[in-house]
């Protein structure tokens, strides 16, 4: 029982045949849109992968990446698959190559939605990334004296400014690190004596932020220093200040870029597995279509094309003793061997015994 | 004598039309591109229109755009009349307007030259609306209080921020201003008390620059309050700090950053001006070789196609007579009809 089997005449055919030419060229070009778009997710993560640690949700980009170059290849066989339908006998040199052409599309296809899912799927370790990555950013702040780490503080106050976002979750993440380098602190004065002093690890620690955490939009020059204190700022409560310092912390800031980019992405995405599937399905009505004018060496006859010959469940039981064959063809050798050894042995024990 | 003439036949007509055909196009989508160009560089100016005291000349960006236009229009009907000129009875019906249209494109070569030179030249009005408008601009960065004002301070925040520079001139132009406002400041402390009372219009000055002026490539932690205090700051000296904030001054920064972008501009326009020149000498080209066949009803035959009918001298001496003769004419018509209305 055949799966989805459609009548075919000369002209469908033809028809077929330049339909499929033209969506080739379409899918072709939608595969190079989705390798651009993976080239593009990709210079994005790279440019913030100072403050990530690890590069788990590079997956996602050098799928698409992979994807859209299979899919130039495949498009571009396909498109001359077609054309070469038209004369029979250069179709049949296509036929040994057809089935495994399949197999291999349909996996760089179903990449597409691995992609996608995957793009959900790894965002709590796109989370537990960014808060490593943004502690070690804050902690090494301070250190632009240290080759290696020198660059850490542009890049966090660069961070903070763009993405309008302060500290790991908030701005207090920067009350306990020491963020003042000390070849800037005056050691004899009695303030910085005190600081220290009182701090378990000898750390000079204050409830003060950079100036990159200081928002723009506040009607008031940037309070950055002595924030918990409200005597020391005419007119200042800190619990009703709103628009002093950015509220958001730089991790919500970045994982809500990063899921909205992979979230535009997405539709893009599917819309070009379904073009690939459909440029699949009627490659395979082609192929199948082709068969019967083979084998009656007449082209204008009309022939039955189909997705399946037999039923799913039936090609699957094909599939399997297919593999099944194909496996003892490589252990058979040694299972062989093997009755010749252990029989060789207990000649050999046999003889000693003997 | 004939300037540049060449002989033409079937063969090298058809091949010339073309390639004419194909430049027009380029032509046209050149003509897109200026229009594109005029239409980004009027967005960035009205981007930062509050720093220019809203009195910005749009009248390049404008010029840009109207120029592009007339391009797309003129090279697409230049075009339409190369595509026809291959078929004789068509080319028929465009000989007529030939003429007036090649004086109309070298009309609109004089036109894009002028666009061109109105971009290069554009960047020192620009520069006295800058210095205006930045100079306003800061003196109302403290009236977040004022309707109409209220902006000011976030959109020189963000500019100093964008374009890396402080001040008009350089960081020195803030401790002239007071920008702190009133109400954030203790009329009862003591230090507030006296800095008021030491200025003569009783501003509250401060060698201070906001946050807005630190540069985050400084390896320190940014000093933006007593600056010129060598004393207030641990091992600090104000003359050889040269990472603590931008130096350079806001007005000079939007200058190079629009200078730049005409710079761009005008030379796209200048290329422009020489593709139309190209497209309008095969013009010319096309329209006296299809004049000239040998065998008018011979599609077949030769032709020869030439820039100017006579050489330049003849042609400029003719151009003078022809418009002494318009003038002359002109006064002569007067006079007859002032003689039959005296005589009536």
């Amino acid at each position: 029982m055949t799966v989805l089997k459609i009548k075919f005449s000369f002209q469908r055919r033809v028809r077929l045949a330049q339909g499929l030419w033209l969506l080739s060229w379409v899918a072709m070009f939608t595969g190079v849109v989705i390798f651009s778009l993976g080239v593009f997710l990709k210079m994005e993560l790279l440019r913030r992968s100072e403050v990530m640690h690890t590069m788990d949700i590079h997956m996602v980009p050098n799928m698409l990446m992979l994807v859209g170059l299979a899919s130039v290849g495949i498009n571009l066989c396909a498109g001359r698959i077609c054309q070469d339908s038209m004369n029979v006998a250069r179709f049949t040199l296509w036929k040994n190559f057809l089935t495994p052409f399949f197999m291999v599309s349909l996996l760089f296809t179903s990449l597409l939605l691995v992609a996608m899912s995957l793009s959900f799927a790894l965002q709590p370790s796109l989370e537990e990334s960014l808060k490593i990555g943004l502690k070690n950013g804050i902690r090494f702040y301070k250190d632009t004296d240290t080759p290696g780490r020198c660059f850490q503080k542009q890049t966090i106050d660069r961070l903070q400014m763009e993405f309008q976002c302060c500290g790991n979750s908030n701005f207090k993440d920067w009350f306990e690190v020491q963020w003042i380098n000390n070849r800037y602190l005056d050691f004899t004065s009695k303030e910085v004596k005190d600081r220290m002093r009182s701090n378990v690890d000898g750390r000079y620690l204050v409830d003060g932020v950079p100036f990159s955490c200081c928002n723009p939009a506040s009607p008031r020059p940037c309070i950055q220093e002595r924030i918990l204190d409200n005597t020391a700022h005419h007119n200042y409560e800190y619990h009703l200040e709103e628009l002093n310092l950015h509220n958001r912390g730089c991790r919500e800031a970045l994982l809500s870029y990063y899921m909205g980019l992979m979230k535009t992405i997405g539709p893009g995405v599917l819309s070009v597995f379904l073009v690939q599937l459909s440029v699949l399905a009627s490659l395979r009505y082609l192929q199948t279509a082709m068969i019967g004018v083979e084998e009656q060496e007449n082209m204008e006859v009309e022939t039955e094309g189909y997705i399946l010959e037999k039923g799913v469940k039936e090609t699957l039981n094909e599939a399997k003793e297919n593999l099944k064959n194909l496996l003892p063809v490589w252990t058979g050798g040694q299972v062989v061997d093997g009755a010749t050894e252990g029989d060789a042995e207990a000649e050999a024990g046999a003889e000693k015994e003997a | 004598m004939a300037l540049f003439l060449i002989k033409f036949d079937l063969k090298k007509r058809v091949q010339l039309a073309q390639m004419l055909w194909l430049m027009y196009w380029f032509a046209v989508m050149a003509g897109v591109l200026v229009f594109a160009m005029g239409l980004f560089f009027k967005i960035e100016l009205r981007k930062n229109s509050e720093l220019m005291d809203n009195s910005e000349s749009h009248f390049v960006p404008n010029l840009l755009i109207a120029v592009g236009l007339l391009a797309c229009g003129i090279n697409a009907f230049g075009g339409k009349i190369c595509y026809d000129s291959l078929d004789s009875t068509k080319f028929a019906k465009w000989k007529g307007i030939m003429k007036p249209f090649l004086i109309s494109c070298l009309l609109f070569m004089v036109l894009l030259i002028l666009t061109a030179l109105f971009c290069f030249m554009m960047r020192i009005p620009l520069q006295f609306t800058l210095a205006e408008g930045l100079k306003n601009g800061m003196k109302f960065y403290k009236d977040t209080d004022t309707p109409g004002r209220c902006y000011m301070k976030r959109t020189l925040d963000q500019m100093q921020m964008e374009f890396k520079c402080c001040g008009n001139n350089n960081y020195k132009d803030w401790f002239e201003i007071q920008w702190v406002s009133n109400r954030y400041l203790d009329f009862s402390a003591k230090e507030v008390k006296d800095r008021i009372s030491s200025n003569v219009d009783g501003k509250y000055l401060m060698d201070a620059v906001p946050f807005s002026c630190c540069n985050p490539t400084s390896p320190r932690p940014c000093i933006q309050a007593q600056l010129t205090n060598n004393t207030a700051h641990y091992s600090y000296d104000h003359y050889s700090e040269e990472l603590n904030i931008w130096k350079r001054g806001c007005q000079q920064a939007l200058v190079s950053y629009y200078g730049g972008m005409l710079n761009t501009i005008g030379a796209l326009v200048i290329l422009v001006t020489l593709l139309e020149g190209v497209v309008m000498i095969g013009l010319q080209y096309v329209n006296t070789a299809m004049s000239t066949l040998v065998n008018p009803e011979d599609p077949e035959s030769e032709s020869e196609g030439w820039m100017l009918e006579k050489t330049v001298k003849e042609t400029f001496t003719d151009i003078m007579a022809k418009m002494k003769a318009m003038s002359k004419g002109g006064q002569v018509e007067e006079g007859d009809g002032d003689g039959v209305a005296t005589v009536s």
